[in-house]
């Protein structure tokens, strides 16, 4: 029995066989014989949070900017609970995570043993799959399988909870070659015959749009290429939701920005009275639609999703192609090129009516506001990070709210994997641990966590982490002492009443800085603003930038709750009409 | 009107009653993937009968009697496909097409002309006597939901009685088996 390995260097040497370089997690009692192994060994670097949330959205962070899967190791009980959100965020974003949790010994599970809770129990809505391992047997097997169905398909976090004792016990590692799963087979490749339905209704439209999303950047960077190449042989106007920012150049002419609830008045029109709409991995969400029933009313749809299960499911669609967005976009150009050339060569004339609309709907000038030389305006502040910082390859992440919109509406991502948000989910507190992750995954980029006051106290802790790791993130606080969304949803929907959205306390971000050994920079006026920008971007250590913008500026356009794409709210003196039916929806 | 994404369950599609069935590997924990998928996406489940059907490869196979639009039962099909242990997965709207049995064991506890007005009613409508005392019967009763509702509504009426019933199971008619359908468009 020469080759009997532990389960804990089972753990490691399939987590080897996968290429896995980091691990993001925080020991306890359960994972202990697995912590062994990680100081026994040097190709696998561990990154110790300060909190196992953070572990899990610094690995989502490492999968989103890198394309590789995110690994996260914790304990169980808290350990595992406190990974909760972290796995349904990557759930709802379709973020590929694969989430080793430690256990009580087999003997003592359903004792109520000391840190004991029902991990794959409570995990299973979170996880695209999770298997509690019984028998050390199995243990490189699940692993591998763990891995496949993580990164397949439409991806997502998978979790593998691994009771004590069977990371003591003996036992024969299988390499991952020999594993098979029967019942998961994805379908990557489309039929062509639906394909070709789907070109005819392309060459044929005179209003059309592309709405792509996050699908594309889940495909790989060759997917982005592919939809640009699309876009442009089409010469069709091309909107994103925000997971789908970055996969067509979001500072090109024909991208109309961002759609949806905080989406470009152009953008949402162009949805409204398209003939046309062709999503492109994207999943008709709420913030999306708006008004279901009044949705893109007059349009043939094309759906390509790798998910059968998101086709129909809110809208239904003309065109269903089931499959992986690089291999369909490769296959419609080709059927494009050989089946319609002439298509290919004209000069869109057809399309020319159609852009004029188009370019009315932006000279509305939708994402403008009001200036101001004394404060500091949000969208400022978002817009002067851009254009100092536009010129390196940077990485964006966000945490949830006001500042989140923002930073989708006036940070311009040009390419895929350089914008990393909880969309789904909408979990603040997001932000620092993804840049964290980020960062991992990209040593000398500039990475940039745009943060609000609110949200960034929520896993503040992770600043310790950055510290220790010497990673140098940068976090852009816009700081109006309001959790801004709540406020802006309370002054238009529930009659101005600020019910407990206001931080009476708040930390001083410079010396919260400074206490964690970073360096704090604030910002209070707009003649100041560039040249500290530039500062922090020339600090090689992490940096809290404290930015004190106008507190009760609002975030337009809105399109309000109920309402379907055509009635949107532009800005403050645009505020009638939200129904009494749009006040009851979230 | 539906006014969001939030009322989706659009009103002018009809409300009927479908069987789901599910071929899935009899492990651990599989029961309440299915289960959960249904109450956690608002899924009714009217009634479930789950049982191994193939020893060698471990496959059971679940049913579940449920009701919802055409759109709803289709993506129900869909989650549920998209589950790893879950191999294939058929619907069948409630009606002729199809084969729907249910199993139930009734105990009929009753004395004198009543006991006697029952045991006829098992005979009339052919169920087997499985016990039998001076005062009771165990009587196996088989049938569409339809018919041994109408069977335990009347013998309810003889004397105290204890129900123990199966959920539905269900077959479609003529030669086809069904097809692996995992990854498919609806």
């Amino acid at each position: 029995m020469g080759n009997q390995l532990t389960g804990a260097e089972i753990v490691f040497k399939a987590l080897n066989e996968h290429g896995v370089e980091f691990i993001f997690g925080y020991p306890g009692g359960a994972v202990l014989p697995l912590y062994d192994q990680i100081s026994q060994q040097k190709k696998i670097k561990h990154i110790l949070v300060r909190h196992e949330q953070g572990a899990g959205h610094a690995a989502e962070g490492y999968a989103r900017s890198s394309g590789k899967p995110g690994v996260a190791l914790v304990t169980s009980g808290p350990g595992a609970t406190n990974m909760v959100t972290a796995l349904t965020d990557a759930y709802m974003d379709s973020i590929p995570i694969v989430c080793i949790t430690g256990q009580v010994p087999t003997h003592l599970i359903g004792t109520d043993a000391f840190q004991e809770c029902d991990t794959t129990g409570i995990t299973r809505p979170c996880t695209k799959h999770n298997w509690l391992v019984k028998d050390v047997n199995q243990l490189a097997e699940t692993i591998h399988k763990a891995f496949h169905i993580a990164t397949s398909g439409r991806p997502g976090p998978v979790l593998i909870d691994i009771p004590k004792d069977i990371q003591f016990q003996k036992g024969t590692y299988k390499s991952a070659k020999e594993i098979e799963i029967d019942t998961y087979k994805p379908l990557v490749k489309a039929d062509l015959s639906i394909i070709e339905q789907a070109a005819e209704l392309i060459v044929k439209s005179k209003k059309p749009i592309i709405y792509s999303g996050g699908g594309v950047i889940n495909a790989g960077t060759k997917a982005s290429d592919a939809l640009t190449e699309f876009a442009r042989i089409t010469n069709f106007p091309i909107t994103s939701t925000l997971q789908g920012l970055g996969a067509f150049p979001g500072s090109d002419p024909q991208f109309l920005g961002m759609l949806g609830m905080h989406g470009t008045y152009e953008a949402n029109n162009a949805m409204y009275e398209c003939d046309l709409m062709i999503n492109i991995g994207a999943r008709f969400d709420d913030r999306i639609t708006g008004r279901v029933d009044a949705f893109s009313p007059n349009s043939k749809k094309i759906h390509i999703d790798i998910d059968p299960s998101s086709i129909n499911k809110i809208v239904k669609v003309d065109v269903p192609i089931v499959g992986d967005c690089l291999s369909v976009l490769t296959d419609m150009l080709k059927t494009l090129k050989n089946k319609h050339s002439d298509f290919c060569s004209s000069n869109k004339e057809h399309l020319s009516a159609w852009w004029k609309q188009v370019n009315k709907w932006r000279e509305k000038k939708s994402l403008s506001y009001k200036k101001d030389d004394k404060l500091i305006m949000p969208q400022f502040a978002v817009e002067r990070l851009y254009e100092l910082t536009k010129n390196q390859d940077t990485f964006i992440t966000t945490e949830v709210g006001q500042h989140q919109m923002w930073a989708a509406q006036f940070y311009k991502f040009d390419k895929p994997n350089r914008w990393m948000t909880s969309g789904g989910l909408g979990t603040m507190g997001y932000g620092l641990p993804a840049a964290i992750g980020t960062q991992i995954a990209n040593p000398k980029k500039l990475v940039i966590d745009i943060a609000g006051e609110a949200s960034i106290l929520m896993n503040i802790q992770e600043m310790s982490t950055a510290v220790q790791y010497k990673l140098p993130v940068k976090i852009f606080i816009l700081n109006n002492q309001w959790m801004g969304m709540v406020r802006q949803w309370q002054e238009l929907l529930h009659e101005k009443n600020y019910s407990e959205s206001y931080t009476e306390a708040l930390p001083d971000f410079v010396k919260l800085a400074e206490a964690y050994g970073a360096v704090g920079i604030r910002a209070t006026n707009p003649k100041e603003l560039d040249e500290k920008i530039k500062e922090m971007v020339d600090i090689d250590r992490p940096v809290i930038f404290d930015c004190l913008v106008k507190k009760e500026e609002n975030c337009f356009p809105m399109i309000p709750s109920g309402k379907p794409h055509n009635e949107m709210i532009l800005g403050p003196d645009d505020e009638e009409g939200i129904s009494e039916e749009g006040k009851v929806l979230v | 009107m539906p006014k969001s994404a939030y009322e989706i369950d659009l009103q002018d599609n009809k409300i009927e009653r479908y069987v789901v069935v599910a071929w899935v590997d009899n492990e651990a924990g599989v029961l309440a993937r299915i289960s959960g998928l249904f109450s956690g996406r608002g899924y009714n489940i009217e009634s479930l009968a789950v049982a191994q059907v193939d020893e060698d490869r471990h496959i059971s196979r679940i049913t579940i009697a449920t009701n919802g639009s055409k759109q709803v039962i289709d993506q129900i099909q869909a989650q549920l496909l998209k589950l790893v242990p879950v191999h294939k997965v058929a619907t069948y709207p409630i009606d002729d097409t199809s084969i729907f049995r249910e199993l139930g064991l009734v105990k009929f506890i009753g004395e004198g002309e009543n006991l006697k007005k029952a045991e006829q009613l098992c005979v009339d409508f052919k169920f087997e006597f499985l016990d039998k005392s001076s005062k009771s019967f165990i009587t196996q009763v088989l049938g569409t939901r339809r018919e041994v509702d109408e069977f335990v509504k009347k013998i309810k009426d003889l004397g105290q009685i204890s129900v123990s019933r199966t959920g539905a199971l269900a077959m479609k008619k003529g030669p086809e088996t069904v097809k692996d359908n995992k990854g498919k468009v609806l």
